[in-house]
């Protein structure tokens, strides 16, 4: 973030239009994706076709914004909360909780296929998960412990407590409202999508609409002075908390719809980890501050293309994680300033000796 | 005395042994060595795991990749030993080599290029799970006439037993009792926990013992992954998963703070055993399901967090305005 302001202010010199595309914070991610897209264009030119099949469209791109949907939900909420320099580790287990619980009152009604019954099954869900978004934010605010911290124990419970909700048990559910949520599609395509994009929107209405968004990022710059200028920063966590946990109920119903049954052990598992690795593709630096939600969304994306590129390309599935694992390390060398130096220090000739030793103690 | 900095840890103890008396009270024969030995057999893995985790997270980092690293340590020796063709005596030292170099290199990473610990064991996470598939996305069980011995030896105590893995595991709590306390490389962790910009100020090798840090959590993690090997008798990419949870939750509870700086090898022991003693507390009562133990972890980690936090605050507020001020 530093050296972002130090290259467009510091220097004086006006930035060319090349330099401004560079530092552009949606600049790596995007260069990442299409680099994606690109491999794919190369290696499995069916990757791009889409076709209309009884009024739905189908395709690898569609594929990837269906089963990216929870993904960019859960990394929506997460980048308001990494914004304030917090992390919420517990969106698995509310992703499990709250489709748990809908998939629970859903089966015990009398007519599955009540909309009215699936109406208020999907409120209490959603009412639980910002009610546990709410637990998270209150440690957090108020006791002052570590968000990492605050937010592990429900992570650690969590499925212990969507394991109670379904007495243990997978729950499946024959409702036809309910599934529709997670697997039916409106003017063609899936609905999922209509979900993350009203989410996307509301949020980044108040977000940069408003002043929220610029609470937002004073809290994440610097708890103790925004609440001297007058920000109520702890409210202001809290509602990042509570919106985190309410993306991720609507994540979980997404997830338990489309598979019409509600797993508490194996719901939204890893869901966290991609989620954060979005975000932080997105370019929201983990310590708080400024924040990017159409950065996220193009990380959640790439995430996902890179999951269907390895599926197209006929590599195993289980070894999506070797492949996982390095981009997350390639993404986080690219962003990371030292690495950048080091690269870039081999080509220029060093002009003083006492220059290699300021570097290395920096 | 009690001192001050010593009272999280008592308080542990002092659960433990209350949770053991209730149980010895409610249930029939749970007061017996035997339980008391069956805890640290069970939970000898954890153990030796959640000691690497406790220097990790008294410096300040945390580590993730535990859980997979174990994982990738039985599916490794698995395959070694049954596809390989190797000899046990081969096998052991190679798998702790490739742990320690693991986490060297996830140290080498956070520190030189600045990634947070988090992003950095998290990759490491998703690399040994993966790494565990590309070895054999089944099952591979051990027939290894060594191995079998280690799984079946019982060391005995007039009628009681220990497995030769909780041998391993004290040895190393012992060890790792001496290398926080008593030598410059723990003294230096402990340093490092509290203000790595003040050690880096007075001169501590900072690079070096965080690096090392990893690397004896990368170590801990295969060993515990080899005891884990003797206790399933059998390599798969799904073994531990969710272990890195249990190992941070066990030393949260035994009184190391997340924020580093703070935390004793010992607490972590107590937090090990009372993680056996609420999973025995619910195979004895019977009734409940085994998902009680997550949620009472849950409760416990809440009820030690808070602890933890009223302690610093109090702390905080003797030690003045000086925080504030930086």
């Amino acid at each position: 973030m530093t050296g972002d302001t130090k290259g467009r202010y510091a220097t004086g010199k006006p930035t060319s239009w090349l330099n401004r595309t560079y530092k552009h914070h949606l600049f790596w991610p995007m260069a990442l994706w299409m680099a994606l897209l690109l491999f794919n264009l190369f290696y499995s030119p069916s990757f791009f076709k889409v076709v209309v099949r009884e009024g739905h469209l189908y395709g690898s791109l569609i594929d990837i914004l269906n089963f990216g949907a929870p993904l960019m939900l859960v990394a929506i909420g997460m980048t308001t909360v990494i914004a304030t320099r917090g992390i919420d580790l517990s969106v698995g287990s509310v992703v499990a909780i709250a489709g748990a619980l809908a998939c629970q009152m859903i089966s015990k009604g009398s007519d599955q296929n009540a909309v009215s019954l699936v109406i208020y099954a999907v409120v209490m869900a959603l009412v639980l998960s910002i009610a546990l978004g709410l637990w998270n934010g209150l440690l957090v605010s108020i006791t002052g412990i570590q968000p990492i911290i605050a937010t592990l124990i429900l992570m650690v419970a969590g499925r212990g407590i969507a394991q109670l909700i379904t007495d243990g048990q997978i729950i499946t559910v024959s409702s036809t409202p309910y599934q529709y949520i997670g697997a039916g599609s409106l003017a063609g395509l899936p609905f999922s999508i209509f979900l993350v994009a009203i989410v996307f929107a509301i949020s980044a209405l108040l977000t940069r609409r408003t002043a929220l968004g610029l609470y937002i990022e004073s809290v994440g710059c610097n708890p103790e002075a925004s609440r001297l200028a007058g920000i109520r920063a702890k409210t202001v966590m809290i509602i990042v908390y509570m919106f985190c946990g309410l993306c991720a109920g609507v994540a979980g119903l997404i997830l338990s719809g489309n598979v019409a049954s509600a797993d508490g052990n194996n719901a939204g598992l890893w869901i966290e980890l991609d989620a954060i690795l979005a975000v932080v593709i997105g370019g929201t630096s983990l310590t708080g501050g400024r924040f990017y939600l159409t950065g996220t969304i193009v990380g959640a994306l790439m995430i996902q293309t890179l999951t269907t590129t390895i599926y197209s390309v006929g590599v195993k599935p289980e070894v999506t994680l070797v492949v996982k694992a390095v981009v997350v390390m390639a993404v986080c060398l690219i962003q990371s300033e030292p690495f950048r130096k080091a690269i870039i220090s081999r080509w220029k000739t060093r002009r003083y000796p006492a220059e290699r030793e300021v570097t290395r103690h920096a | 005395m009690l001192k001050r900095q010593h009272l999280p840890v008592a308080a542990t103890i002092a659960l433990f042994i209350l949770m053991f008396m209730t149980g010895s009270f409610r249930y029939t024969g749970f007061f017996s060595a035997q339980v008391l030995f069956n805890l640290l057999i069970d939970n000898a893995f954890l153990l030796i795991v959640a000691i690497g985790m406790t220097f990790v997270i008294v410096s300040g980092g945390i580590d993730l990749s535990v859980g997979s690293m174990v994982a990738l340590t039985t599916m490794l020796s698995a395959g070694l030993l049954q596809q390989g063709g190797w000899p046990a005596w081969a096998v052991i030292p190679f798998v702790l080599a490739v742990g320690a170099l693991f986490g060297a290199a996830m140290g080498a990473l956070i520190h030189y290029f600045k990634i947070q610990p988090f992003i950095v064991t998290l990759a490491g996470m998703f690399l040994a799970r993966g790494l565990c598939y590309l070895i054999s996305i089944n099952t591979i069980t051990i027939d290894n006439g060594f191995y079998t011995d280690m799984a079946q030896t019982k060391i005995r105590f007039g009628d009681y037993f220990v497995s030769p893995s909780v041998i391993i595991a004290l040895v190393v709590l012992v060890l790792a009792i001496y290398i926080a306390h008593y030598t410059r490389f723990g003294r230096t962790t402990y340093a490092i926990g509290g203000s790595e910009q003040s050690a880096l100020l007075m001169g501590l090798p900072v690079a070096r013992t965080k690096i090392m840090v990893y690397m004896f959590s990368g170590f801990c993690s295969a060993l515990g992954g080899v005891v884990f090997t003797f206790y399933m008798l059998s390599g798969y990419g799904l073994h531990a998963v969710g272990l890195e949870l249990d190992a941070i939750a066990a030393t949260v509870i035994g009184g190391t703070l997340l924020t580093g700086g703070v935390g004793y090898v010992f607490g972590t022991f107590a937090g090990v055993m009372i993680y056996g003693v609420i999973q025995t507390l619910i195979v004895f009562q019977g009734t409940l399901s085994s998902w009680w133990t997550r949620i009472i972890i849950g409760i416990l980690l809440f009820a030690f967090i808070v602890l933890q936090r009223l302690f610093t605050m109090r702390s905080d507020r003797k030690t003045g305005s000086v925080e504030k001020m930086a």
